[in-house]
């Protein structure tokens, strides 16, 4: 890493810190998606494990700094897609994908992708919390060391708005030392997303984060979303319809590796255009 | 069976359950049954127990023996630094420390070869082998672990010391650094098998969230993988280190028999199990002597060396275990 593109990196990170992201002006959202602001696009998009083909000819504008929720039946290919973002399947030596998935307006399906960086860009967030065995303190620094050159003091700056951020700072400030394999549950999917967030991404893909939780903690990890969507585009892959409607700015429909429907998620659930998305929202399957 | 169950159906009527029929077992015979299967359970369990109380008792009336002979002290035996026990001529001398320091000297350089290359080849197969690599690779290291010591001895012997040792230096024709060499190649599937095991076994998800952050491989390995395998990785290393304090054979033939105290690795090196071997074949032995009594002060010192490590080891482990669920 050279020592310009380390410096660079760093006023990123510390844009963040100051809270000057600018921010998307909150104009209400009708179908199709404004070309400006779309954190991620997808146009005919394909994904295969060995020759089983999960996900056919997609297409997909996820807005910036919207909460977009990703539904359907398991196995309908909604966590292949996530993954996908932030190039996660490359650990799957059998998956592989064709079409264009941009992010940042980059094609990130090439081979010439510096996954490493698009990994700080894109984060994620993991169904089950997956802390590291070292203290509270070292998981959210962890990202961050990977790929900043910081000081001690910095560093800490950096922890304690990632903890806020993900409001957890009040119930661990006084024990950053401890491992991180004490917290509850919840906690520990806070810890996660602090995690994720410290390295200063402007997306976060959440992949079913609720679903091993409490419903207190499950709400609060909603508020959370909620507030999040302020300075991140958030996407959340979700088996809770509830949760979809709750937290989610627009909603994408997934059934048999296809989106079904995709809109303001308000639309996807009291209006929807297709027999079978009203079927799964009401619950009549799925 | 079949035949008569349907005749009886047929003579009852379709209506009967033919399970009216059954007899039901006898529930004092099955609770015989019960006895004796738990009795077999029990007895098998305690053989282990009733063998480990056994030796203990053994080598502590034997070596009471030894230290009860008025020519004995025993702070000259923990402190003394000339071993010449067996020997006809000259002045008896019984420091264990010639002996001892043979074994840890042997130990030192086995541990400096086994445990970098155990830990790196469990690295190796567990986060960067292909399925196919590792399924070549793996079956190889289980035959290494399988090649009977003597061969690694005279392996010692006449490879290692000959042609690998002697052109570097004035290496002895018995030596530690031999010894110790063949004991760490000994060592090596031991600590890679069981390495490797601590290493499969932290979840997949850790791995997941370091990518996630952008770390590349050697970043997910070095600073989440092996930290979070520590404990298991620890207690493999403990494991190596009393598996080859008590190697004997490659010892008895590679290391020379010539209790030494010096840290020059190219010196014969006789080491506890090395001496024990050496004595008990002699003929000159019999019960009752100070040479007799003598092997098992030093199996004494040798079994407490081993059951101190298996003992760390366990603190270790219940002490620094991460639990996964």
């Amino acid at each position: 890493m050279s020592n310009l593109a380390s410096s660079t990196r760093m006023n990123q990170s510390r844009s963040i810190l100051s809270n000057t992201i600018p921010q998307a002006s909150p104009a209400t959202l009708t179908p199709p998606v404004e070309n400006e602001s779309i954190a991620i696009d997808i146009t005919g998009f394909n994904a295969f494990y060995g020759s089983f083909q999960a996900l056919h000819d997609l297409n997909l504008k996820i807005p910036n700094q919207k909460v977009t929720a990703f539904i359907g039946p398991s196995g309908c290919g909604k966590s292949t897609l996530l993954k996908w973002c932030n190039r996660m399947n490359d650990i799957v030596p059998i998956a592989r994908a064709t079409g264009s998935l941009t992010v940042g307006g980059r094609n990130i399906l090439t081979r010439s992708t510096d996954v490493v960086d698009l990994r700080r860009q894109v984060g994620m967030v993991f169904q089950k919390a997956n802390p590291f065995p070292k203290s509270i303190f070292d998981n959210v620094a962890y990202g961050v060391r990977l790929h900043y050159k910081t000081s001690r003091s910095e560093l800490s700056d950096l922890v304690e708005w990632s903890l806020k951020k993900a409001a957890l700072w009040d119930e661990v400030k006084d024990r950053l030392k401890r491992s991180a394999l004490g917290l509850s549950g919840g906690q520990q999917q806070r810890l996660c997303i602090a995690r994720a967030i410290a390295t200063g991404p402007e997306i976060l893909l959440m992949d079913e984060p609720c679903s091993a939780l409490d419903p207190a903690s499950t709400a609060r990890i909603e508020d959370l979303i909620f507030e999040l969507r302020e300075q991140f585009t958030i996407v959340i892959v979700t088996h809770n319809m509830q949760q979809a409607a709750r937290c989610s700015d627009r909603t994408a429909f997934f059934f048999d590796g296809k989106i079904v429907e995709e809109g303001a998620t308000e639309d996807v659930f009291t209006r929807p255009r297709k027999q079978q998305t009203e079927d799964y929202v009401t619950g009549k399957f799925g | 069976m079949s035949n008569t169950s349907a005749g009886q159906g047929e003579l009852l009527g379709d209506a009967v359950s033919p399970r009216g029929k059954l007899r039901p077992r006898s529930s004092a015979a099955s609770k015989r049954w019960q006895t004796v299967v738990v009795t077999g359970l029990v007895f098998c369990a305690l053989v282990s127990v009733f063998t480990t109380i056994g030796i203990i008792l053994m080598l502590v009336v034997e070596s009471w023996g030894f230290f009860s002979d008025d020519k004995i002290e025993i702070w000259k035996f923990l402190t003394g630094t000339k071993w010449t026990v067996g020997q006809t001529q000259g002045e008896l001398s019984y420091g264990i420390w010639p002996l001892l320091s043979g074994t840890l000297r042997i130990t030192g350089i086995a541990m400096m070869l086994a445990l970098p290359m155990g830990l790196v080849s469990a690295i190796y197969l567990s986060e960067y082998a292909s399925k196919r690599t590792r399924s070549l690779l793996k079956p190889t290291l289980e035959i290494l672990a399988g090649i009977p010591t003597v061969v690694l001895g005279f392996f010692a012997v006449k490879f290692i010391t000959p042609y690998m040792l002697e052109p570097l230096g004035d290496f002895k024709t018995f030596n530690a650094t031999s010894a110790g060499i063949a004991v760490g190649i000994l060592c090596i599937p031991l600590v890679a098998s069981l390495a490797e095991d601590a290493l499969q076994a932290v979840p997949n998800r850790l791995r997941e969230g370091a990518y996630g952050l952008g770390a590349n491989r050697l970043e997910v390995t070095l600073k989440v993988v092996v930290p979070a395998a520590l404990s298991g990785i620890i207690s493999a290393f403990l494991l190596a280190l009393a598996r080859a304090i008590g190697e004997t054979m490659v010892v008895a033939l590679a290391a020379g028999s010539t209790p030494t105290l010096t840290l020059d690795p190219r010196m014969p090196s006789q080491t506890m199990t090395g001496f024990i071997v050496e004595t008990f074949k002699s003929e000159s032995v019999v019960p009752g002597t100070l040479s007799y009594f003598s092997i098992y002060a030093v199996a004494a010192v040798l079994f407490l060396s081993t059951f101190g490590i298996t003992l760390v080891g366990q603190i270790i482990r219940m002490k620094y275990r991460e639990v996964y669920d």
